[in-house]
């Protein structure tokens, strides 16, 4: 596939870097909000907004801004645009909002869209940004939503809210699904992304020798600002 | 005087900030390898979180609230943050040389955790004022020093154990800091 083009960039960002289970980026929203799987595809969603737009106005200032101080002038960028989408949802999507709360605000340091704006954006032209932007979004989207689903299920035995799974009903004697509660709760958050993380490993195990082993690989734990400084980020992405 | 013992306490036991309120998780995974790194990383960001949220409540209650401009506070708190990491670096370069070789590679690294912008935005949320404000901080990075200094001793045990090949590395620490997460529940009676 042709790089840079945005058909490329959307698939790139949903499968091939994938910011949560190929790059391992994003980890703090990762675990709190996936307590339902409505809660993830709103952060995921409000994530995306925010990448795509904070992509595109960075690739189109990028060569306004000195080399020096840009992760400053990035982290502005990104700051301006989480306070107009917090406003947003507070006054259109209040129930999202509440049930968001501070992880909102805190998207500004989702080392994500610090990682892509210096990674990708800083370096090509705002329209493949802005696709790179939704592309990552909608793979952090998917990602974090499957998470919240599984979360759900095995802690409601729901998904989006729905009852997929009768409950057992111990006074009346109606046997049923007993939802062990500690998966909404946060330990669940750990146990589940463990799991899927295992899974991923085994698939991976084969094509070790080809790749960086993905436990030893980038990780926002190399620490955020290392990816806001390419050293994360950069390594992988970008090849384009 | 036991308004500040229940936020110390509150803060950093029962709402842990790393296995509760899953705020800084990048250095908890990243830099958890050894126990001395971790308690390096500790005493920086109990240093700079207690300092920020000082320097942040202090500008929210005297200089957004008066002007009205409480919405720019993420804005606001974020270039604080920044600016105030590398004034305490340069500062701590030219003066105290000695902690700033054993903290050195950790500070820039904190600009970026979220605990430090999570615990300012928390401060003006539970409208904290100056001294509690302070007081929630320092009681945070108590709490993410403890459980960074634990998860880094149970890594380094974790390393003569025999896991399942596709266990290994992320995994298990996950599995780690899951169980870990269950075990302070048992905090949650004290208040």
């Amino acid at each position: 596939m042709k790089a840079d083009t945005p058909v490329e960039r959307l698939v790139n960002g949903i499968i091939k870097e994938n910011p949560t289970f190929v790059l391992v980026l994003g980890m703090c929203p990762t675990l709190a909000v996936t307590t339902s799987a409505i809660n993830g595809i709103g952060m995921g969603l409000t994530t995306t907004a925010i990448l795509a737009l904070s992509n595109l106005m960075i690739s189109m200032l990028r060569n306004f801004i000195p080399d020096k101080v840009r992760i400053p002038a990035y982290i502005v960028v990104v700051a301006s645009f989480v306070t107009i989408v917090q406003f947003l949802l507070e006054a259109y999507i209040p129930s999202l909002y509440a049930s968001l709360g501070i992880y909102i605000p805190l998207i500004v340091v989702n080392c994500i869209i610090l990682g892509r704006a210096e990674a990708y954006a800083s370096k090509h032209k705002p329209v493949a940004s802005l696709f790179d932007g939704i592309g990552m979004g909608l793979g952090f989207t998917l990602s974090i939503t499957c998470i919240g689903a599984i979360r759900e299920l095995i802690g409601a035995g729901q998904i989006f809210g729905f009852q997929l799974l009768p409950l057992a009903d111990a006074a009346n004697g109606v046997a049923g699904y007993e939802p062990i509660t500690i998966f909404v709760l946060a330990p669940g958050a750990f146990f589940v992304l463990s799991a899927l993380a295992a899974i991923q490993n085994k698939f991976k195990l084969g094509a070790a020798k080809r790749h960086i082993d993905p436990s030893e690989g980038c990780r926002c734990g190399e620490g955020c600002s290392a990816c806001g400084n390419t050293a994360c980020s950069g390594k992988k992405g970008d090849k384009a | 005087m036991k308004e500040l013992l229940i936020i110390l306490i509150g803060s950093a036991l029962v709402n842990n900030v790393v296995l509760s309120q899953f705020l800084g998780l990048c250095p908890f995974f990243g830099v958890s390898k050894s126990i001395n790194t971790a308690a390096g990383m500790g005493g920086a960001i109990i240093f700079v979180i207690t300092l920020s949220s000082f320097v942040t409540s202090l500008i929210y209650e005297f200089i957004l609230v008066p002007t009205n401009l409480e919405y720019l506070q993420t804005i606001v708190f974020i270039l604080v943050i920044a600016a105030l990491v590398q004034f305490v670096e340069m500062f701590l370069k030219k003066s105290m040389p000695s902690l700033y070789q054993s903290l050195g590679v950790y500070l820039p690294l904190i600009t970026t955790n979220c605990a430090v912008l999570g615990v300012a935005l928390l401060n003006v949320q539970e409208s904290y004022n100056v001294l509690q404000g302070t007081v929630n901080g320092f009681a945070t990075a108590v709490g993410f020093t403890l459980s960074i200094v634990l998860m880094a001793s149970l890594r380094e045990k974790i390393q003569y154990n025999d896991i399942p090949k596709s266990f290994q590395g992320f995994p298990i620490v996950l599995i780690t800091a899951g169980l870990m997460a269950i075990a302070f529940f048992g905090f949650s009676g004290l208040i």
